[in-house]
């Protein structure tokens, strides 16, 4: 085993943390509190290449590995979980299916310019009734001639509103539950296609979260991704990847928070001495450096594995699971250690804490990460 | 237009300075391109898109340096140059020599550098190189501009601006303000590992590579001692003080 990156991720990390560091961090506390996103850096992410890191360069990628994109998440997360999960869900959610299950005219049209960053891409999965359970779907998308047409609602959507391309999963066959699924692309202004209500979450306020409304939304017959029926394999397929993602977000929002700690630790003086030099909170330190390292270990591993195209959603899943609760477990340590000022807006630890929870959520919750896990180890 | 940028590589600007057994220990050091370097990578880049030619960075110093000019090249250098030289940074002297024979046969049009750069703070190597390859030059340039073959360059002056004109070939020492340096974008760096690094020892460009110069000591400064107030009645304090400066502070 080699534990290195190679050059170029070495030069990627190093590009994107003093990005992250010089333009992203002195916004992120007032996105928060505004919950509005500064638009303007997902352009400056454009300029720099991230929009389409692991697509090759054909489709308006810069042709670099999965490994290399999480990497990107990852040191984003570290500042900012909300631009962190915007970069992970345009990427994972939208331009991955499209990539993998598109034709050559839907590549060409939808792929490129997301990649290039002219267009946010975002994935309409989760409705009101239908969250793990993704064959309990309320839309529907009926062919009528030679169009598609769209109703229903979906929520809690990422990116929503200012994304450009969705990526919509919607029952073709609800006798056939999630077997009847399709997967569609629908462009934000066709006809039909609103935005509801637009969230107040607990963390990552700043990534815009809506409600998608279908009313008689008609869409092109060849706006369909994959075949009729395919609508869970390619959410699945998708989600496999996607934890990739979102596990790297809550590995950069843990490393950020012990960057945070750590510092701090040197820094506050109580008892005429730093805290850092009480064993209580060296072991806190070392525990939190301990559980990053373990969870980042897990996510590279899933990103090697999708790279070399070995199976790896067994990984992913473990590594989703590990990194997000991780990201739990060691931002309210990082709150712990600073102390009363930690649970104040003061200190970036506080917005930290808030955005960990999610990442035990969404792209299956923890419970479902087990239930992935445990069935690959009982089949 | 063919445009040379001379760079170094140095230790982070936040990085803690650790001395051992008289010598600044690199271990665990984060390294940068010298951030003055980086306003003159940006510029030849500019000049670049505007004009059109070439950017060839040259650096001189070990294999370390490789990642900087990487960097360099990430950004959108064409090729580089490394001259193999390890050990000798502390005589500019022998570094300038070495970077002016490396840039010799390269017909360059312009050099451009960063003043100084931020461990020695010496500001030779610039100054030496534009001297040995009798080179028009302007120094600590916040402002650059290129029209009729000449190059014109405004840097700050006690109490307001100059503004110095120079036909090419010139060598331009890059300061503060002059651009904000890019990022290297994904696409760049994934391109510089194709471009051509070149690596020339001091054997191939006939010098001595041996520094004239030699490092006695390496110390980092005192740490600063808390003030001390004097608040006695006011003539024993003035009192207490003169003695203090002259015979503690030794400045009077």
């Amino acid at each position: 085993m080699i534990f290195k990156l190679t050059e170029e991720q070495e030069m990627l990390r190093k590009t994107v943390r003093e990005f992250a560091e010089t333009e992203i961090a002195p916004k992120a506390a007032e996105m928060d509190e505004k919950e509005e996103y500064d638009w303007s850096l997902w352009d400056k992410m454009a300029e720099l290449g991230l929009s389409g890191i692991p697509f090759p360069e054909e489709y308006g990628g810069v042709g670099m590995d999965h490994m290399s994109y999480a990497i990107a998440v990852e040191e984003l997360g570290r500042v900012c979980g909300s631009s962190s999960v915007l970069l992970s869900a345009h990427t994972s959610l939208c331009l991955w299916p499209i990539y993998n299950f598109g034709t050559e005219e839907q590549k060409q049209k939808y792929l490129v310019p997301l990649a290039q960053g002219e267009k946010v891409g975002a994935m309409g999965l989760t409705e009101p009734a239908a969250g793990s359970d993704a064959g309990a779907m309320k839309l529907t998308a009926k062919l009528d001639g030679d169009e598609y047409v769209l109703d229903g609602t979906k929520i809690f959507i990422t990116n929503g509103e200012r994304a450009d391309v969705y990526v919509v999963i919607a029952s073709t066959d609800p006798s056939k539950k999630h077997k009847g699924t399709s997967a569609f692309i629908v462009e934000k202004g066709t006809p039909g296609f609103t935005f509801g209500k637009k969230e107040h979450k607990m963390g990552i306020r700043a990534s815009n979260t809506y409600e998608l409304v279908f009313e008689n939304c008609r869409i092109p017959k060849e706006n369909l991704l994959g075949e009729e029926g395919m609508g869970f394999k390619i959410v699945m397929k998708t989600l496999d990847g996607g934890r990739i993602g979102i596990a790297a977000q809550a590995l950069g929002i843990a490393q950020g928070a012990f960057d945070q700690a750590l510092a701090y630790s040197k820094t506050r003086e109580q008892f005429g001495k730093p805290i850092c030099a009480n064993q209580a909170i060296q072991w806190m330190l070392a525990d939190m450096h301990c559980r990053i390292e373990a969870a980042r270990l897990l996510i590279y591993k899933a990103a090697y594995l999708k790279d070399t195209d070995q199976p790896f959603s067994q990984e992913a899943a473990m590594a989703k699971l590990v990194a997000s609760e991780t990201a739990m477990w060691v931002t309210t340590k990082a709150v712990q250690i600073h102390g009363g000022y930690g649970y104040t807006r003061e200190y970036p630890v506080e917005r930290m804490m808030r955005d960990a929870k999610i990442t035990e959520i969404y792209e299956g919750t923890s419970e479902i990460q087990r239930i992935v896990i445990a069935a690959n180890l009982l089949k | 237009m063919k445009i040379a940028v001379l760079i170094k590589q140095t230790f982070d600007t936040e990085a803690k300075i650790v001395v051992k057994e008289g010598k600044v220990d690199p271990s665990g050091v984060n390294v940068i391109i010298n951030p003055y370097d980086e306003f003159a990578i940006e510029e030849a880049l500019r000049i670049k898109e505007k004009v059109g030619g070439e950017v060839v960075v040259f650096s001189a110093g070990s294999d370390k340096v490789t990642e900087s000019l990487r960097k360099a090249l990430a950004m959108g250098a064409d090729r580089a140059v490394r001259v193999e030289l390890d050990g000798v940074a502390v005589d500019e002297g022998v570094v300038a020599e070495a970077l002016a024979k490396a840039l010799g046969e390269g017909n360059f049009d312009l050099v451009l550098t960063g003043w100084l750069a931020i461990d020695d703070r010496s500001a030779q190597v610039g100054v030496r190189v534009a001297e040995i390859l009798n080179l028009s030059q302007i120094n600590m340039v916040t402002q650059l501009e290129l029209a009729d073959g000449k190059l014109t360059g405004s840097r700050e002056i006690e109490g307001g601006m100059e503004v110095v004109e120079v036909p090419l070939p010139a060598l331009i020492t890059a300061q503060r303000g002059l651009n904000e340096p890019r990022y290297p974008s994904m696409k760049g760096i994934m391109q510089a590992k194709k471009k051509e690094l070149k690596v020339v020892n001091a054997s191939d460009l006939n010098i001595s590579a041996q520094p004239k110069v030699e490092v006695k000591d390496v110390f980092l400064p005192k740490a600063k001692e808390a003030g001390k107030i004097y608040k006695d009645d006011m003539a024993a304090a003035v009192s207490a003080l003169v003695k203090a400066l002259r015979e503690e502070a030794k400045v009077i």
